[in-house]
């Protein structure tokens, strides 16, 4: 959904999904997620409706995404790190997380 | 929804609360014409702070009357939820597995144990109880820390959503043709010959009837037509987190789980006059307390803390006050909005309704603070 | 971090910054606090430390910035980065929440300079995954240097959804379309302040050069949109929308929303600051004074919080807050602070000329903040307008019934996205005024905190 503009700067290994995946440094989780075009990144807890980052501030609460074990963390709020382990909170996932 | 000031009625309802909508529901369905004059949406108002328990253990420890009041609204508490999910389509949420109030100090333990016994006692038996020490209560609820010695539990007790609660009674009124005046508080109300005439910023409103049930405005609007209502404000200080994996089979009264899977923690006691606001101290306290009693909580989200406004009388029990100078003029005070809201809506609805004395109701009259 | 400090900072936006250097400079102990990694705010983010090979791509407005955080970064504050309150009253008492640990501190003055935020803009869809907000997609080119894959579509009105479209072609990304919801009526109005605008005539030239450059582009401009509606299943796919009275479809996948900015008024609403609604700019507005004090007198607010007035404004602002908090913490007399506060005030005043033109020309039609009865107005906790709406109908108090009876507004955004719905369709329903209607209760926790963090109390 989204490209870096320019050359590609260094890029990091992270963990989403249980899978491997190269993203750039020194960017949100939510811009990571929108770079690897991973959308929706979550079902909303009432309906399941697909959801992904709206607002990009940390007011809307739409971005919430487990980390490190960790659930409903604002994804634009956290800065992605080697090795940060990301899984989506969506209901058609074998483990719901709730 | 706007409504004529000309117009006349059986019986005019003053507030809107888990109190009014209830009784108004009881007195429209006998097909009498009613009025509920509301205040406005940013008013005190104590059944928007209501914890939502259906609570009967502890209350009436030195009050039999109370006792026996509180075990018959948790009984009838079913049959009124099926009543108003018929009526209304509305799910109040209700689960009523039981209740337990845990108890973290030997004190607290001693206390409790005087409590219960006095209620058992009063009601002959009827209310039953059990001391649970913490292994028996781990049992029940794994979560537990081993820092709590125990809990009270009553089989009776339960909890619902208050605020659907609320919400259904006023569906129930509007289907009964009940007329709803929201931002319509009263300002005073007299007496003319054998009718009575309510007051509003808007205008005035004849009645044969009129029931104050204005929460902790019910001292001063009540003093115009002689019922001396005695109430005084007392704080309650609650957490709600956002949604957590269920694991709370029943109520506490220190954290309860809502259907939604939220946790609401509470409470605090506090004498502050009119002030709503939070503090920085009571809501870490609640927390700390929540965390000490269920560990696992740690790592939830806080997803708002408000405080709300009790209504208590002197000596925490309801008045249900009828007035013997002014026929037709009646008050009604508690902070148990939840768990009274069936006989709101059946016993003291048809006790308006009649007119006449009622034996189970007199104990709870304000003429026991005029001593 | 300090237990207590004479003046504390919510906020390093323009505002913030500003408030915090004046006071310093006059000798106030002084203490920032910001949610971000670094200052800037929402404005001028990362402008100090931008991933951009040239930030001159996003305009001069913007590098402007880049002295402020400068002269900022080199100033004697204590600056907290990654730190949130959750807690403020009038007491001066605040809870902090700083790289996951709580902190207790009170300070003697309180700023909050929180800023604006988004105004909603609801219609059936607006919650689809691919729509976002213009100010979204300039915090992904400020912060990561991002631009859209594929050409993205922008609906809505006012000048960041221009801006936005002149920095995406300056930065060689094609645009589907512009779907302007802006009335043609409001031109005419808009007029009558045309005189008073000229006062900041270089904000006239800079709007007049996004337009031109847009139209160049020949950029498909679809004026007068009105009837939006988002398409598609797990992800967006295409925006419905009427214009001239013809229905149109345009295929896209991702979708960008600007409907003006409004200040972000938790903080100073749970604080007990007072607040009024300004009809022009249609948003509550904190009471303040002209030097930024608020109904509550150890809180003061600056910048967009107190009003939307712009990033230059609100520098300016601050630093007429900064230095009446001087002179009230007993640093300076009051006829230094105000011969100090001469000229800034009328450097202000030039920059606060164009507002009111702005204002009407960009007035969001009431259709536009009143959502059809299917669109979500609250996200959180997925309330239909068409509920609200019927309870409005049936005779709900106001916003707050509507929140204990639906859920809306109690979800983790706790109202910010939602209740300036909720008041205009309550104001709809009732044909009442939003003054009267009044806004949702502001609650704590104003930023996200554990109750394992709340029980361990730093201090």
């Amino acid at each position: 959904m989204f490209k870096v503009l320019g050359d590609a700067g260094e890029q990091l290994v992270i963990e989403l999904d249980g899978a491997e995946v190269m993203v750039p440094a020194g960017v949100s989780v939510a811009a990571a997620l929108l770079y690897l075009d991973r959308i929706p990144t979550r079902h909303s807890v009432v309906n399941g409706l697909p959801r992904a980052p709206f607002c990009m501030m940390g007011v809307c609460f739409e971005c919430l995404i487990e980390v490190n074990g960790v659930v409903d963390q604002r994804a634009c709020q956290i800065q992605v790190h080697a090795g940060m382990r990301l899984r989506r909170q969506l209901t058609t996932t074998a483990e719901s997380h709730l | 929804m706007l409504m004529n000031p000309s117009l006349s009625y059986d019986t005019v309802i003053v507030g809107g609360g888990l109190v009014g909508a209830a009784v108004a529901c009881g007195i429209a369905a006998t097909g009498a014409k009613v009025a509920v004059l509301d205040g406005s949406d940013r008013d005190f108002r104590a059944s928007r702070g209501n914890f939502g328990l259906i609570w009967v253990q502890g209350k009436g420890a030195d009050f039999p009357a109370y006792a026996r009041l509180s075990g018959e609204a948790a009984r009838q508490w079913s049959d009124f939820s099926d009543e108003l999910h018929d009526a209304t389509g509305i799910d109040v949420g209700l689960q009523q597995t039981g209740g337990y109030d845990f108890c973290l100090s030997e004190e607290e333990w001693q206390a409790r144990e005087w409590e219960m016994r006095q209620v058992a006692l009063h009601t002959e038996g009827e209310f039953e109880y059990q001391m649970l020490a913490t292994e028996e209560l781990r049992q029940r609820i794994p979560e537990v820390s081993g820092e709590v010695l125990g809990a009270s539990y009553s089989a009776t007790d339960g909890h619902v959503n208050p605020l659907y609660l609320l919400r259904a009674l006023h569906q129930r009124m509007h289907d009964l043709g009940v007329d709803y005046g929201p931002g319509q508080a009263v300002q005073s109300s007299r007496r003319q010959s054998n009718e009575f005439i309510v007051s509003t910023l808007i205008g005035d409103y004849h009645c044969d009837r009129v029931v104050f049930c204005a929460g902790l405005s019910n001292q001063r609007l009540c003093r115009d037509l002689d019922m001396h209502i005695p109430v005084q404000p007392l704080r309650g200080q609650l957490l709600i987190t956002d949604r957590v994996p269920a694991f709370l089979p029943a109520a506490t009264l220190q954290v309860r789980q809502t259907r939604e899977g939220t946790l609401q923690i509470g409470d605090s006691h506090e004498d502050v006059g009119l002030d709503e606001s939070t503090t920085l101290e009571v809501i870490t306290r609640l927390a700390r307390r929540a965390v000490r009693i269920f560990p696992h909580l740690a790592p939830v989200r806080l997803n708002r803390a408000w405080g709300a406004l009790r209504v208590m009388t002197p000596d925490g029990v309801p008045i249900y006050h009828q007035s013997a100078e002014h026929p037709g003029a009646y008050a009604i005070s508690c902070h148990s909005g939840v768990t009274l809201a069936a006989l709101h809506a059946r016993e003291i609805a048809n006790w308006i309704c009649s007119g006449a004395q009622d034996p189970l109701i007199a104990p709870f009259s304000a003429e026991r603070f005029h001593v | 971090m300090k237990s207590s400090y004479q003046l504390l900072v919510i906020g390093a936006g323009p505002a913030g910054m500003a408030v915090a250097q004046t006071a310093a400079r006059h000798g106030v102990e002084v203490a920032v606090i910001d949610e971000q990694a670094q200052p800037g705010g929402q404005i001028y983010r990362n402008v100090n430390a931008s991933p951009l090979a040239d930030i001159d791509l996003l305009g001069k407005d913007y590098v402007f910035g880049r002295q402020l955080v400068q002269g900022f970064e080199h100033a004697h504050i204590d600056y907290f980065a990654n730190s949130g309150v959750w807690y403020l009253d009038r007491s001066g008492e605040l809870g902090i929440v700083r790289d996951g640990v709580h902190h207790r501190v009170k300070a003697q003055r309180i700023v909050i300079a929180c800023g604006a935020q988004e105004r909603p803009m609801p219609f059936p869809g607006w919650d689809k995954a691919g729509v976002m907000t213009a100010g979204a997609g300039q915090i992904l080119m400020k912060s990561a240097a991002m631009v859209p894959s594929e050409a993205p579509l922008l609906a809505g009105s006012g000048p960041l959804l221009l801006l936005l479209a002149w920095q995406y072609l300056r930065a060689g990304v094609t645009l589907r379309a512009i779907v302007d919801t802006a009335q043609s009526a409001n031109r005419w109005s808009a007029l009558r302040h045309f005189p008073q605008a000229i006062a900041a005539s270089d904000y006239l030239f800079k709007g007049l050069k996004l337009v031109t450059a847009i139209r160049r582009a020949r950029v498909p401009w679809f004026r007068g949109a009105h009837d939006l509606r988002a398409a598609g299943g797990e992800r967006l796919t295409g925006l419905h929308f009427t214009c001239r009275g013809k229905p149109q479809h345009i295929e896209t996948s991702l979708l960008l929303l600007h409907q003006g900015v409004i200040p972000s008024l938790q903080v100073a609403a749970a604080a007990g600051c007072e607040s009024r609604w300004n009809a022009l700019q249609q948003c509550w507005q904190p009471q303040v004074d002209d030097w930024g004090q608020s109904s509550v007198e150890s809180i003061f607010i600056a910048g967009d919080a107190a009003g939307i007035g712009g990033a230059r404004a609100a520098w300016l602002g601050g630093q007429l807050a900064g230095l009446q908090l001087a002179h009230q913490l007993g640093q300076i007399e009051s006829t230094l602070r105000d011969s100090l506060a001469q000229p800034i005030r009328r450097a202000r005043a030039r920059h606060l000329a164009i507002r009111p033109f702005l204002d009407t020309w960009y007035r969001v039609a009431d259709a536009s903040l009143v959502p059809r009865d299917e669109a979500l107005a609250c996200r959180c906790e997925e309330v239909s307008a068409g509920e609200i709406r019927a309870l409005a109908a049936m005779g709900c108090t106001g916003p707050n019934q509507a929140k204990a009876f639906t859920r809306c507004g109690m979800g983790p955004c706790q109202g910010r996205f939602c209740g300036s719905t909720v008041e205009q369709i309550f104001a709809q329903e009732t044909a009442a005024d939003p003054q009267q209607i009044g806004r949702f209760n502001t609650r704590p926790p104003l930023t996200p905190v554990t109750l394992g963090q709340l029980a361990s109390v730093s201090h």
